[in-house]
């Protein structure tokens, strides 16, 4: 689905303040995987966000999704950005926002109403289509910016740092949509995290990136059983090992146990 | 609703009837009582058949359309070189400083150089009024097409908007709010030029009428033009500001919450 090969980022090359951010870096992601992401705070995380989406051309290496060179952002995928705030267009109503990326799919007028329509109801906005982005809670932003992402049905899913924004409690109700989305629409997702114990809890696998430049460190499945829940799945013996292993790696201490 | 229209509009009658009054009383040609200008107005422009008289029309119809025509062309010029600039980032750095001196010429200034080119007539208003007017919006355009959020155009191109949606959905309505700040500055100043070119150069209109009565020393008329060009702009800036609100809602609700 998605191959990340040597990649490599260097901003201002050659430049005094020459930035190292990413250094052959080598990943990839199976068909339908939610894979998480996880580093320490500037290690280089949204460059490589940004390089499969193609909003930056990386300086070395090579990202290829479903089997394209990625040059410019691919057709089939879609982004939900931090700053719902800033992505979200505030002179659009809801349904607006939803709907004006599918006038690149070919779909009339009353097709993209409904589609976005679904989409809204799917992340529990049904009653939201006339509103302005403003008049919603910051969390209720993201869930629009989730529902453009899921109207838009693309086949990879980037979410960067996605409940990064909002309070505690509405990050854990985001967090079990995006499980409960992810089931209902085949697709795969990349989730960019800071936050350990979201990367285990959200994830079917984690990555774990060193600081910048930043390469791969650690790749743990994660297999937790049943369905995952806020309070069982936290209190699971596996869940509480995972989450002490990636924050090891994390920190770069040495792991104690490897699973791969 | 009537108790907030007495509330703000009170002073208007008290300030005229006392205007009546000292003007009565002084008895001086040079300020004629606001009665006297106002029948003035009634014969000269509003006593025609059908309400407005052959004089008004000739005075009225050649301004409006001068200073609505000019504006209109400002607005479309300004702002489509203003967003075009303002994405074109290497081409607005070499442009700024001649836009910000363009700006700094008192707009009146250029007055005379169009009088020599083209004599009289609506060429003089029109090349005036817009010469004048189109620094502001063209400089507001490029400030706001230049900023807006690159989050706003990331998250366009990531789902791939097309070229015309990616112009009049995002560039626009994110530069709206600083376009409009241009956009208001040039509707007070179209109609100060308006009246300066027509002064000079031009054979109808208010402005000539305002000569005309200047040389007649004519102190009724001159005030009737006086008044009715203040009727004008507060129409103006009322209209403007009308729109301003509808369009730009979703900014101050933004706003509001942030």
């Amino acid at each position: 689905m998605l191959e990340i090969d040597n990649l490599t980022h260097v901003y201002g090359p050659g430049s005094p303040n020459e930035h190292r951010a990413i250094e052959g870096l080598k990943l990839s992601v199976a068909e339908g995987e939610l894979l998480c992401i996880v580093g320490p705070s500037g290690c280089g995380k949204s460059t490589l966000l940004r390089s499969i989406a193609g909003l930056i051309t990386p300086t070395g290496g090579e990202i290829r999704v479903e089997g394209e060179l990625v040059r410019q952002t691919p057709g089939n995928l879609a982004v939900v950005f931090q700053d719902y705030s800033r992505s979200l267009f505030p002179w659009m109503s809801v349904a607006d926002n939803v709907a004006l990326p599918l006038r690149r799919r070919n779909m009339d007028k009353r097709q993209r109403r409904e589609a976005a329509q679904e989409a809204l109801e799917s992340v529990g906005l049904e009653g939201a289509g006339r509103k302005y982005p403003f008049q919603l809670s910051g969390g209720m932003q993201q869930r629009v910016a989730i529902a453009r992402a899921l109207a838009y049905r693309p086949s990879l899913m980037l979410m960067d740092e996605p409940f990064g924004s909002v309070d505690a409690q509405t990050r854990e109700d985001l967090e079990d949509l995006v499980l409960k989305v992810r089931g209902h629409h085949q697709m795969t997702i990349v989730l960019i995290t800071h936050d350990i114990d979201e990367s285990v809890y959200v994830g079917d696998r984690v990555v774990v990136l060193s600081k910048a430049p930043a390469h791969v460190v650690g790749d743990l499945r994660v297999d937790l059983p049943g369905p995952r829940d806020q309070i069982t799945t936290r209190e699971h013996p596996d869940f509480v090992h995972l989450r002490a292993e990636v924050g090891r790696l994390v920190r770069g201490v040495p792991a104690q146990a490897t699973s791969a | 609703m009537i108790r907030t229209i007495v509330k703000r509009l009170w002073l208007v009658p008290v300030v005229l009837v006392a205007w009546e009054l000292a003007t009565t009383a002084a008895a001086n040609p040079f300020f004629p009582p606001p009665m006297l200008i106002a029948s003035r107005m009634y014969e000269m422009w509003f006593s025609g058949p059908f309400l407005l008289t052959e004089e008004a029309v000739d005075n009225f119809g050649p301004s409006l359309v001068r200073v609505v025509g000019s504006w209109g062309a400002a607005v479309v010029l300004g702002v489509g070189l203003g967003v075009a600039l303002g994405r074109t980032a290497w081409l607005a750095d070499y442009i700024d400083p001649l836009v910000e001196f363009g700006r700094a010429v008192p707009p009146p200034a250029m007055l005379p150089v169009f009088l020599v080119l083209f004599q009289m007539g609506t060429q003089v208003q029109v090349a005036t009024i817009v010469f004048g007017i189109i620094w502001p919006i063209l400089l507001n355009s490029i400030d706001g097409a230049r900023n807006v959020d690159h989050l706003q155009t990331d998250t366009a191109t990531v789902f791939g908007l097309p070229r015309h949606l990616r112009l009049f959905r995002i560039i626009l309505p994110a530069a709206s709010p600083k376009i409009f700040a241009g956009l208001r500055l040039s509707v007070s100043l179209a109609l100060i030029l308006m009246v300066i070119s027509e002064l000079k150069g031009s054979t109808d209109g208010i402005g000539y009428l305002l000569s005309v009565a200047s040389s007649n020393a004519d102190m009724p008329a001159i005030w009737a033009g006086v008044v009715v060009l203040g009727v004008l702009g507060y129409a103006f800036n009322s209209l403007f500001l009308l729109a301003e609100r509808r369009v730009l809602t979703w900014h101050r609700g933004a706003r509001g919450t942030a």
